[in-house]
């Protein structure tokens, strides 16, 4: 070997290793991580569906429901103020983490399902007959069922809108040159993920905003898969929306975040009346506020918004591309290892992806294998994974999914694939 | 998570057995009865043909689809247990099968007949709550034959149980087989 290989193979050595103690540093901060269950330290490959909590959002949680709790923009007395400055605070902070010119472009939700509906309702409320959406296969159904509840809407209000559908690959991927055949100057909106919860495969987002852009149409992308683990920029990105959740970003439930380009975000109407979205309510009538408020009606998850902040302001202190291009390793090294257990197929083979797998495993049910690794302690997802069509495209009923967080680690993937194959001989071998 | 002694529970020697070798696996000729039990969580399908004589009994019965290792199971000794079976006997039957799969305590106040023991192999499911409805499928699509309702979803919720009929739009009875529902 010469000096430079040497060398060369000493630096890639150096940084593995520092992505192996960033990573211990990562699960350091996870507290679930720290019991065993029978034992064993759980193996969590179900973070695509809700991730483990960061310490910091649970202490933040507990310490805004203990310390400081009232209700916020309401209260005359100083802890109601110090509850609105929280809150306010951790607008800021989730503007930070997305890259977002301002604040004022970032309204909370109870999650990104209703972000998006938001934008579905809001949005879809100016629509008109001929109008298209553009929604394409690979959509987790939060990101399709509010288009067809809006065309089913809009077909009541007589003016009929056509959803069109961007279908997927064999590789479970989406060519840009599909999505130029569907735009026309009818397009109103392209609603897009920014990565399959169900293959990984991660969309590209820049190139699509262009030529969403090009045709006059607005662009929202469903970050709920990317935000946990792409450095984002709102200001790069080019979407007209984007959508995320607390629950998956290692924060806390029942919040999310809907980001919206000020002049897009600015001229919606309100989607849900009540309280705090409003300026002045008449019996008959009532003015509102500006944005975000305007879409903020009622008490809002308070603590959870703040608790939601402060774990973004977290996530974005990480080396979030190492941990990233860490993940990318695990999934690789998934692929490797479960793709040589006897008949098994692995689904979505994007170049580009999350550290999500899917397959399937001949003569093994998804729900018999889930179960037999349960007893291993280890969790994964069966099922459709809320992407229907995305499996029926690929002739799939289901599939068994491993999805990765940012505390997992190549230890757990050995462990995951010796319980697939110890699975595999259980149910498959002749009884 | 459990340990490998609860999952030996649920997956004992008979019910793998079954699993991968079901008895009554395959279509009936027509004229019979059938129905398709859906599991809306996993996508599941196990369809139940039934023929009966004229006193209203099983004559025949034969099942298909695809389902997990206890859905699959459950349909291949469901069909063994009720042969020459009326409605309201394996209406009687399907109840004790629920109990057993639900608690202990269920499962004594409505115990399955000594001649069905057999069916005891399922008692591991009540450790796995998600799971008791896919024991319980084929049970749902069975009943429905019966009473031509032709679709049944496995929904077990909470303590309650509730076989409702899907308003789904599929078809899943051929022709033949509605012309012999007719019939009956």
């Amino acid at each position: 070997m010469t000096l430079v290989a040497e060398d060369r193979k000493s630096k890639v050595q150096e940084t593995a290793q520092t992505a192996e103690s960033v990573v211990a540093a990562v699960r350091a901060e996870f507290p679930y991580l720290e019991h065993k269950i029978n034992g064993r330290t759980p193996i969590f490959l179900d973070s695509a569906a809700s991730a483990q909590k960061a310490r910091l959002c649970i202490e933040t949680l507990q310490n805004a429901l203990t310390r400081s709790y009232a209700n916020v923009h309401r209260g005359a007395y100083s802890q109601s103020a110090q509850s609105t400055l929280a809150y306010e605070k951790a607008r800021k902070q989730v503007a930070e983490f997305l890259g977002a010119k301002s604040e004022q472009e970032i309204v909370f939700t109870s999650g990104a399902t209703a972000a998006i509906n938001l934008v579905a309702y809001s949005f879809g409320a100016n629509v008109q007959a001929g109008d298209e959406i553009i929604v394409s296969e690979l959509e987790h159904h939060s990101n399709l069922v509010p288009w067809q509840l809006l065309a089913e809407r809009s077909a009541a209000a007589g003016k009929p809108i056509k959803l069109r559908f961007w279908r997927i690959t064999e590789q479970a991927t989406l060519r840009l040159e599909d999505l130029a055949e569907l735009l026309s100057s009818r397009t109103k909106l392209v609603a897009v993920t920014h990565a399959s919860n169900a293959f990984g495969s991660i969309v590209p987002i820049e190139q699509v905003a262009e030529m969403t852009h090009k045709a006059g149409a607005a662009l929202l992308v469903d970050g709920a898969q990317a935000a946990p683990h792409l450095p984002l920029s709102m200001k790069e990105l080019g979407a007209d929306f984007y959508a995320f959740s607390g629950h998956k970003t290692y924060g806390p439930n029942a919040i999310g975040v809907l980001w919206g380009r000020s002049e897009r975000l600015n001229v919606l109407p309100p989607w849900q009346g009540g309280g705090e979205m409003i300026r002045e309510v008449q019996l008959e009538k009532s003015s509102y506020r500006e944005v975000p408020a305007r879409f903020e009606a009622g008490t809002p998850p308070i603590a959870e918004a703040i608790a939601l902040g402060a774990t973004c302001d977290w996530l974005a202190s990480q080396p979030r591309q190492l941990l990233h291009d860490y993940a990318v390793g695990l999934v690789r090294t998934a692929h490797e290892r479960l793709g040589a257990i006897a008949g098994l197929r692995i689904h979505g083979t994007a170049t580009d992806t999350l550290p999500i797998v899917s397959f399937t495993l001949d003569g093994v049910h998804p729900h018999d294998l889930a179960t037999f690794l349960d007893s291993r302690a280890i969790a994964v997802r069966t099922g459709h994974h809320c992407a229907e069509p995305a499996h029926r495209a690929l002739g799939l009923n289901g599939s068994t999914r491993a999805s990765f967080g940012i505390y997992n680690t190549f230890e757990e993937i050995e462990a995951l694939a010796n319980g697939v194959a110890e699975a595999a001989e259980f149910f498959g071998s002749a009884g | 998570m459990f340990d490998n002694e609860t999952l030996q529970a649920l997956y004992r020697d008979t019910l793998l057995h079954h699993s991968r070798s079901p008895c009554n696996f395959g279509d009936l000729q027509p004229p019979c009865l059938e129905a398709q039990g859906h599991n809306p969580l996993c996508g599941d399908r196990i369809k139940v043909q039934i023929r009966l004589d004229d006193s209203g009994k099983i004559s025949a019965i034969g099942f298909g689809g695809s389902g997990c290792a206890i859905s699959m199971a459950s349909a291949s000794l469901m069909t063994q247990a009720v042969a020459q079976m009326d409605y309201s006997h394996a209406g009687r039957l399907a109840e004790a099968f629920r109990a057993l799969c639900h608690s202990a305590e269920r499962a004594e106040a409505t115990p399955l007949p000594s001649v069905h023991q057999d069916l005891e192999v399922f008692a591991g499911v009540r450790a796995f709550p998600m799971r008791v409805k896919c024991a319980t499928l084929p049970w749902h699509a069975l009943l429905a034959a019966f009473t031509g309702d032709k679709h049944a979803t496995s929904e077990e919720t909470g303590t309650e149980e509730t076989g409702t009929e899907e308003t789904g739009t599929e078809e899943t009875g051929t022709e033949k087989s509605d012309g012999a529902l007719a019939n009956v």
